[in-house]
């Protein structure tokens, strides 16, 4: 059994090199249409670590309300759009019929407010442009703040019934493994130390050791371990390692369903990112309710050498960036960790694992069983959904 | 009153103008159901048909002889092909090595021997005939409604 992933290369790991720190997030950006707001935060917080830039109360709210848009939208595009065809029985969500018009009506409104929240705050969904290094251009008004909540509070009722819908299906794939992710305190995927289940915690200024141990330069979509072992990431990894942490409006309601961590059912992976979708819906009302935004003064950046590390966490995962830059500003080395990268090699056994207990069976259903177990991965690749091709040998 | 029949096709590129659509489709979905057949979209369906398109969105510049060789056959299935987005339309920003110096496509050579990549990477028009653009990085939402309105009217669909 060999997991091969295809993709075209687009030599980022050598593009990056010689661009300014200040264009190099929107650079990094474009690697991925899908979470461009995760790449942008990341990129930027590492060329502030490098650079030395503290970042004001604000910007770390505002950069919290930029990856719940991006959680929200995201999240509920794989949800509803790429998970539920396989709940219903169905094909895609264009084959759904009257019944199952509400969970249509659903999808699109609560992809739309993901997507409002991420134009509020870094101007466009797909490679926001408000964002900068050391703060953001523009602001919520007090006004937009106001309009974004009533939003926020008007799909609650929405996000709960998919977190039922995600609890009551019975897809189960089980395997003992070890779950890394970051652990914030506030569940912001910001920030906080790195965490795993099987009891390691990595403080940040550790960040870049643990890096350089993990990274394989210049590697070719190849995959990573922890610990010399397999592991995965994702929201099953933070449920598992963090719901204590979630928004307590969140816990409140969803207690029940959050008996079901820590889990080892690949499928709770679903699960667990709708939970989050609730947690971020939550913590974007508290920070949007309980702020008044001003325009900040533009922080003043002086280059220098220097190498510096971002971590947060994406919809898939945990994401690392690594930069050093010449003393004019310029990006010498940059090594990216993406979620989808770091789950390869669990995926691959897990596929091994699922095919072993299915032999014997039609090849159309293993081929159907394999893509459903990769889909509740959530993996980012040229098309991550529909993409099984099977080599019988 | 038949449906306009369009597929939507990725090739190299981050995939942001695929997710523009599905961000478009949040307040268009109901309006379009009725007039729009998407017949080839992989980020939204598992069967995918190709042929007798009317009309192929494509986004992605052409890095590799096997997408030379597809966006070729996805031009043979459709009366009407458009790029959509910048890496499309003149193959920026995912042609960043067609401006390496020498140490990098050193660095890359073996990858792009490996994977045939071509020489240069380069936008669809410079491998197949091409009817429209919808402009932007990601493409722009209202450019894009705008296109496909206008091809609903020219196909008589509305």
């Amino acid at each position: 059994m060999k997991l091969k992933i295809s993709e075209n290369k687009r030599f980022y790991t050598q593009a990056i090199r010689g661009k300014e720190f200040g264009t190099l997030p929107y650079v990094v950006s474009r690697i991925c249409g899908t979470c461009s707001v995760a790449h942008l935060t990341c990129c930027t917080e590492a060329v502030e670590k490098a650079m030395g830039v503290e970042i004001s109360e604000q910007t770390r709210l505002l950069r919290k309300l930029a990856l719940y848009g991006l959680m929200i939208r995201d999240h509920a595009m794989h949800l509803y759009l790429f998970v539920m065809p396989d709940i219903m029985g169905k094909d895609s969500v264009l084959d759904f019929d009257e019944s199952q018009h509400k969970l249509v009506h659903d999808a699109f409104k609560v992809k739309s407010v993901g997507n409002d929240l991420s134009k509020l705050i870094v101007g466009r969904a797909v490679h926001g442009i408000y964002s900068q290094v050391g703060g953001y251009t523009k602001v919520p008004t007090k006004d937009d703040a106001r309009k974004m909540v009533k939003q926020l509070k008007g799909i609650r009722g929405e996000v709960i019934d998919l977190i039922e819908i995600m609890n009551d299906c019975d897809f189960k794939f089980e395997r003992a493994r070890n779950f890394v992710g970051l652990a914030p305190k506030d569940f912001s995927f910001l920030e906080g130390s790195i965490k795993s289940s099987s009891g390691v915690e990595i403080p940040e200024e550790n960040y870049s050791d643990y890096l350089k141990r993990m990274i394989i330069p210049y590697s070719q979509a190849t995959g990573f371990e922890f610990q010399r072992n397999e592991f995965m990431v994702g929201a099953l990894a933070r449920m598992n390692l963090n719901k204590q942490s979630l928004h307590r409006d969140t816990k409140k309601d969803v207690r029940k369903f959050l008996k079901a961590f820590p889990s080892s059912n690949v499928y709770h992976n679903n699960l667990a990112q709708a939970i989050e979708v609730l947690h971020s819906v939550d913590h974007s009302i508290e920070i949007l309710q309980s702020r008044a935004f001003k325009q900040e003064n533009k922080v003043e950046v002086k280059p220098k050498e220097c190498e510096g590390v971002g971590v947060i966490e994406a919809p898939r995962g945990t994401l690392y960036y690594w930069l050093i830059f010449d003393k004019s500003g310029n990006a010498k080395y940059g090594n990216l960790v993406i979620p989808t990268a770091q789950n390869q090699v669990i995926m691959a056994s897990d596929i091994k694992a699922l095919v072993q207990g299915l032999i014997g069976e039609d090849k159309e259903r293993i081929r159907m069983e394999i893509e459903k177990l990769i889909r509740a991965y959530d993996p980012c690749m040229s098309c991550a959904t529909h993409f099984l091709k099977v080599n019988w040998v | 009153m038949q449906r306009l029949k369009v597929g939507i096709f990725s090739f190299t590129g981050d995939e942001g103008c695929v997710i523009t659509f599905l961000e478009i489709l949040n307040y268009k979905f109901f309006e379009w159901r009725d007039l729009v057949d998407i017949r080839y979209c992989k980020t939204l369906k598992s069967k995918n048909r190709m042929e007798g398109l009317d009309v192929a969105f494509v986004e992605g510049a052409i890095s590799s002889e096997k997408e030379a060789k597809r966006v070729k056959e996805i031009r043979r299935n459709c009366r009407k092909l458009i790029s959509i987005g910048s890496c499309a339309i003149d193959g920026s920003p995912s042609n960043h090595r067609n401006f390496f110096d020498k140490a990098r496509m050193k660095e890359i050579r073996p990858v792009m021997k490996k994977f045939r990549h071509l020489k240069k990477v380069v936008p669809l028009k410079d491998i197949v005939k091409v009817d429209g653009e919808v402009p932007g990085c990601p493409m722009l939402e209202d450019a894009f409604v705008k296109c496909l309105e206008a091809e609903l009217k020219e196909f008589g669909v509305v």
